[in-house]
């Protein structure tokens, strides 16, 4: 098992993590890390699964480092809506989602 | 959610997992040889770092649109954190933070510029050397040298917009080569250092923006 694939491997695993925190998780905050989570599991795995056999490959790097841009560019914004609905409601949670996490 | 469904979700990204897992497994070789066309066209993209070469040139538009994002979460910041006069009181800043502040953000602004004209021929570029500025601004705030941005002025709106500006240019003024940002071979290294340089200065300051729209407004001590 080549350390490309096992980093691709850890990926997926992050990946879910996120994905499921995403959807389970009612406070919009921890929301907003579990997105993030989410994102560097794709990230690792695209860098990751690109040189499993050993070599290097730039497409998946350059879109990666591409993707880490606009990731940072979205959870600032997520951060400054959240921000606003909780002065607004004093909330941090959709309407719709009752109590949990 | 139930606590049903909640069992239901992690149950159904276990699965997930494990597919995706086996699937990663069972993966064959690529079919089509990517680096290899990259390394065959590198010499016409006029930098000599792969990343760099893919970034600016064989898939510039990418970077293009990235840009734009990154200009419109800006817009979208700036539509919801309208100033309402909510100050907190704060202590004012450490003189030895204030001092060490001043010391760095010389030797980052330096370590920007390495960067970017690194980033021809070595790890490096537009977007490294613009987060290490960005990094700049944001000791500076922290070290209450330089206090929240309340009021954009004109100076910093045209900074925010001026490295998509002049990549648009770019792009419109070689649209007559075919493609999209089809650079001249003989050119394309002076135009990807231009384009660059733009970038540099407008993701230092739309990253920085990210943080000094967003920080609490300080009352002046």
């Amino acid at each position: 098992m080549s350390p490309g694939l096992i980093y691709a491997l850890a990926g997926a695993l992050l990946f879910v993590l996120g994905a499921t925190g995403v959807i389970v998780l009612a406070n919009l905050l921890r929301k907003i890390l579990a997105f993030n989570l989410l994102g560097s599991g794709a990230f690792l795995v695209l860098v990751g699964l690109a040189q499993r056999d050993g070599g290097t490959d730039p497409l998946p790097q350059a879109m990666v480092l591409t993707g880490i841009v606009v990731a940072v560019a979205a959870t600032a914004l997520a951060l400054a809506l959240l921000r606003r609905l909780h002065r607004l409601t004093g909330q941090t949670r959709l309407p719709d989602e009752k109590e949990h996490g | 959610m139930s606590a049903f469904a909640r069992f239901a979700t992690v149950l159904l990204a276990a699965l997930f997992a494990t597919t995706l897992v086996a699937a990663m497994f069972n993966l064959g070789a690529p079919t089509v040889d990517l680096p290899g066309a990259v390394a065959a066209q590198l010499t016409h993209s006029g930098v000599a770092h792969p990343v760099a070469a893919v970034l600016l040139n064989f898939r510039g538009y990418d970077t293009l649109l990235e840009v734009a994002v990154l200009l419109l979460a800006l817009l979208g910041i700036l539509g919801v954190s309208h100033d309402d006069g909510v100050t907190t009181p704060t202590p004012p800043g450490e003189p030895v933070l204030q001092a060490l502040a001043r010391m760095a953000v010389p030797f980052m602004i330096l370590t920007a510029g390495y960067l970017l004209w690194v980033g021809a021929h070595r790890p490096g570029g537009a977007f490294q050397a613009g987060v290490v500025l960005a990094a700049a601004v944001v000791l500076l705030n922290l070290a209450r040298v330089l206090p929240a941005w309340t009021r954009p002025g004109l100076l910093l709106r045209l900074g925010w917009v001026s490295g998509f500006l002049i990549f648009l240019a770019v792009a419109a003024a070689l649209i007559s080569q075919g493609h999209l940002l089809q650079y001249p071979p003989a050119w394309a290294g002076a135009l990807i250092l231009l384009i660059e340089v733009g970038l540099t200065i407008s993701i230092g300051l739309i990253m920085s923006g990210l943080f000094l729209l967003l920080t609490e407004r300080q009352t002046s001590p």
